[in-house]
């Protein structure tokens, strides 16, 4: 059994205030000056810990206030109201959600899982990566506990073509070469990001990231630098220039590269894969209806590992686009169908913004994903897209300290992992490569409609 | 069992008002200094949202109000007063209260049943929430124009042993009892306010794992005990002092997963009961460790049925894919009662994580289960509870119709005993409105006798609306509405002018 897999954290205060759900309206004209007042009898002490937030300049009550309306009710006058904060309701757009959003920098925040009391308070399902739940395991199966550390359960996937068989001499010998394997230990990878303020603080906070994590960041060979390649052992290059500008030297110091889907791809692998035998080659395709047709062909002509990608929203290319979890399941059964899924890797990535979303694409049929904005979130991105658009950072983004905002990620994925953990521990798995394409243990939204409600109702 | 329930005579309701100030409501009332404290609001309010003043009226109770709907009515007092000093408006503070399951309106809607035993008369919706799936987009068809029988010939009441074994028949006058919740989650108020509703319902609730406080003696016959994984608490004579013991093998609120209770919640008195070392963690591990099948499961049935000869068997199970074998499991292994846990309810502290990803909701297990146990010719041998979700008197009614016998409760009484749902059970000193914690000051903001009758007057508000559903649909009995899918129509699969009859 491998070591376990410890994330270290450490809480890292952001630089901003965050953006609270609401805020708290008091009133001073009417008030009564009870010599008890409401205020002091808050049971979290919020208006007496409230101070001037140097990060900001700005009150901290709203973000110190946990929302139990005892003062609302109890003020004499009725001084006290809460209201909606109009700040929060802007925050990102309907895919990346002002929830999503603050949940991301809770845990990038504390390393924590989101934990709450009071049930579910969330809408009953809804697209995408909502339509779908996981298994558990009940009284005939047994469950893991992982989360608690008593149980072991790996995150680990290796990257890279699979043999299916080994050929041994006579002696015993190995006949078959076997070809290179990166372990990760954690099912994830940091993309290329869709958008970010300029400047190479943001690389190095990912690269650091990545590094103490033991995955992988995928850099645009065009970026490349001598303070970046101090990252190498975790930096995949992914070639945007010709292929044949990336030196040997360069070629022998890496693991991995990835080059884009094009017309001589498999060539461009094998010329690649000349210089250094033991380099893995992905390869970078969208997602598109065609895409199914294109990773069987690929994976025949001996592909090791093929990165599908969809936009921020997780939808692929196409006039009708077809969301990434439905995608990849095609994919997955289509390469199953023709027995060929086991011997190459799947990346997937594209609107990935929730540890549930990790687990979910899992079991349509990826090993292991690639993330981008809420690595940018980690480190307070608001997802106003702003810098697309060439305007200022609001959380001045450019500017971030590597240390920090590593850490930040960090974080993160530590309650990723711990509740990638969870799903696991609930359903019985003991390693997230069991976990693959496992659809009979998860449970869809429009099966279950079809079953249950479609046919109420409807007499004769 | 008609005659049961009408033997059965329902405590009276009683009005029982917010325990703080200000109550929240959809609207808020303000009086302004042009004021002449004529009293003529006081007068036209036929709901009481005024009081007399010294200077102006007070609008103490404008969760009474009926707001804006009222400008129809003679008696609005915003047109009539002689000063328009009366303004209107939606109240800041309610929009940002509650979510997508328990929207604000059904939070104030629930108060206003625990307050008065009443439905709302205000413009509040009190039947679904807001989470466009499962209850909230299912509706009852009505028969158009029958208006049945007389309410007091129509029984709510449900068997719980149908077992046809030599144990006890009990009977249950309404179709729900209170779930698990255990000591040290909650005050010892809020666990002994909802065993003393449980009691003068004539009904159950349900310890929780974590043990059985002396405490609850006095409502022994109400009370159900509960063995979970950590088997805390649990002793022979806990057992024998009931007469249902429920095995707790997972829970909706976080399926799959087991507990963990924190050291510094592991006070003296909860280490005493669940027989620890005070301050330190206590995990409840998932799953039994000792069941790993039916067979192990039976071992354990057994177990308990041996110790108490005259004990129900009630066994919980949370709501994976095959979840109908696992209730078929159950009664071969001699369980009267299952209680299917839904994923989308529970009320302790679990990751957001689980209550939203695993396991199914409610609204799928129950159908699947009732058809499962159909085809296997065993339906009528065993009580069917569905909990996890439930949240009104709809809800209830329609998990009826979709294959259960009854329900159980949780969350309801915590919004009944003025739970805001602002999810922070687990902060600082625990919950700061005194029903989820044990801290010795916090605790004393409720009192037992507000409490019990909060809970009380809610749920004889739901069963009066049971009552209407099943005069409604001209039935005599909640046992007839049962696995009735045909009175139920989801509105993503049938437009509204498919619809014959009355929807609600």
């Amino acid at each position: 059994m491998p070591p376990k897999y410890n994330i270290h954290t450490t809480r890292m205060p952001g630089r901003f205030q965050p953006v609270t759900k609401s805020g708290v309206i008091a009133w001073e004209e009417g008030c009564l000056k009870c010599t008890r007042c409401v205020k002091k009898d808050c049971v979290y002490k919020v208006y007496e810990k409230r101070e001037l937030d140097t990060r900001q300049m700005l009150d901290s009550l709203d973000s110190v206030c946990m929302d139990c309306f005892r003062c609302v009710q109890n003020c004499p006058n009725r001084l006290i109201q809460k209201g909606l904060n109009p700040a929060y309701k802007v925050l990102g757009d309907q895919y990346w959600t002002p929830e999503i959003i603050s949940t991301l920098w809770l845990q990038a925040e504390s390393g924590r899982i989101p934990v709450s009391g009071a049930g579910y308070g969330g809408p009953f399902s809804g697209p995408g990566f909502d339509a779908m739940w996981t298994d558990m395991s009940e009284i005939v199966r047994p469950t893991r506990d992982g989360i608690h550390g008593r149980e072991y359960i790996s995150t680990t996937v290796d990257l890279g073509r699979k043999l299916m068989a080994l050929e041994f001499a006579p002696d015993g010998s190995l006949m078959t070469r076997t070809p290179p394997l990166v372990e990760i230990p954690l099912p994830v990878i940091f993309d290329l990001l869709p958008w970010s303020p300029p400047g190479e603080q943001i690389t190095l906070a990912l690269l650091e990231g990545a590094k103490s994590l033991g995955t992988f960041t995928i850099i645009r060979q065009s970026d490349l630098d001598s303070e970046i390649e101090q990252y190498l052992p975790n930096i995949i290059v992914f070639i945007d220039k010709k292929p044949e500008s990336l030196g040997p030297g360069l070629l022998n110091r890496l693991r991995m590269v990835e080059i884009p889907d094009g017309k001589n791809t498999i060539a461009i692998k094998t010329m690649l894969k000349e210089i250094n035998p033991e380099l893995i080659v992905i390869i970078r395709l969208p997602l598109s209806p065609e895409v199914s047709e294109r990773a069987l062909t690929l994976t025949s002509e001996g592909a090791e590992v093929l990165h599908f990608y969809a936009d921020e929203f997780g939808l692929e290319h196409a006039d009708k686009p077809l969301f990434i979890k439905e995608r990849i399941k095609e994919i997955h059964l289509c390469l199953v169908e023709k027995g060929l899924r086991d011997q190459v890797t799947f990346l997937a990535g594209g609107g990935i913004a929730m540890a549930e979303h990790m687990a979910k694409l899992i079991i349509c049929g990826t090993d292991a994903l690639t993330i981008d904005i809420p690595l940018l979130v980690a480190m307070e991105c608001r997802v106003c897209r702003r810098c697309k658009e060439g305007i200022d950072c609001p959380v001045e983004l450019d500017k971030v300290d590597p240390e920090w905002g590593s850490a930040r990620i960090r974080n993160l994925m530590a309650g990723w992992h711990n509740q990638l953990l969870e799903i696991l521990g609930a359903m019985g798995i003991r390693e997230v490569r069991r976990l693959r394409g496992e659809m009979g243990r998860a449970m869809f939204f429009e099966d279950l409609e079809k079953e249950v409600f479609a046919t109420m109702g409807k007499r004769g | 069992m008609a005659t049961e329930t009408n033997r059965f005579v329902f405590p009276e309701k009683r009005e029982t008002p917010s325990r703080f100030r200000n109550a929240i409501g959809k609207y808020r009332i303000t009086i302004a200094k042009a004021c002449n404290n004529c009293g003529l609001c006081i007068e036209l309010c036929p709901y009481g949202v005024f009081k007399k003043g010294l200077r102006k009226p007070k609008p103490s109770c404008d969760h009474l109000c009926l707001g804006f709907p009222c400008s129809k009515n003679t008696f609005y007092c915003v047109e009539r007063c002689p000063e328009k000093a009366i303004s209107l408006a939606v109240n800041p503070s309610f929009e940002i209260l509650g979510d997508k399951r328990w929207p604000a309106e059904l939070l104030a809607s629930t108060w206003h049943m625990a307050e008065t035993g009443k439905i709302p008369h205000q413009d509040l919706n009190y039947k679904t929430g807001n989470s466009s799936g499962g209850f909230d987009k299912l509706r009852f068809v009505f028969p158009e124009g029958k208006t049945g029988g007389k309410s007091d010939e129509i029984s709510t009441a449900i068997e719980l042993n149908r077992s046809g074994d030599s144990r006890p028949r009990i009977t249950i006058p309404i179709p729900l009892y209170l779930g698990g919740m255990s000591f040290g989650s909650v005050s010892i108020a809020t666990m002994l306010s909802r065993a003393r509703a449980a009691t003068a319902l004539n009904t159950f609730c349900c310890t929780g794992e974590g043990g059985y406080p002396d405490e609850l003696i006095p409502y022994d016959n109400h009370i159900i005990t509960q063995v979970a994984t950590g088997l805390f608490g649990v002793r022979e004579e806990t057992i024998k002092r009931v007469r249902i013991v429920e095995f707790k093998y997972a829970q909706g609120a976080k399926p799959g997963l087991g507990g963990h209770l924190l050291g510094d919640k592991v006070t003296q008195r909860v280490a005493q009961m669940r027989e620890a070392i005070a301050g330190s963690a206590l995990f409840s591990p998932f799953p039994f460790h000792s069941v790993y099948s039916v067979e192990d499961h039976k071992k354990h049935v057994d177990w308990i049925k041996e110790i108490n000869q005259k004990a129900l068997v009630s066994v919980k199970v949370s709501t994976p894919t095959d979840v109908d074998m696992v209730v078929v499991g159950s009664y071969y292994a001699g369980a009267h009662i299952v209680q299917l846990d839904g994923s989308y309810g529970g009320t302790g502290a679990a990751p957001d994580i689980s209550k939203k990803n695993i396991a199914m909701p409610i609204e799928y297990a129950l159908p699947k289960v009732h058809k499962f146990l159909l085809e296997e010719g065993i339906r009528d041998k065993i009580t069917i509870i569905a909990s996890g979700g439930i949240r009104t008197a709809y809800d209830m009614a329609k998990a009826i119709a979709m294959g259960a016998d009854g329900v159980c409760l949780g969350t309801a009484d915590l919004v009944a005993l003025e739970c805001i749902r602002c999810h922070h059970c687990e902060s600082g000193r625990g919950c700061a409105r005194g029903i989820a914690t044990t801290d010795f000051e916090l605790v004393k903001l409720m009192e037992l006798e507000w409490g019990t009758q909060r809970i009380i007057n809610m749920y004889e508000a739901w069963r009066d609306q049971l009552v209407y559903i099943l005069k409604r649909f001209d039935m005599k009995s909640v046992t007839e509405l049962t696995g009735r899918f045909d009175t139920l129509v989801h509105l993503d699969y049938m437009g509204k002018e498919e619809i014959e009859g009355e929807i609600e």
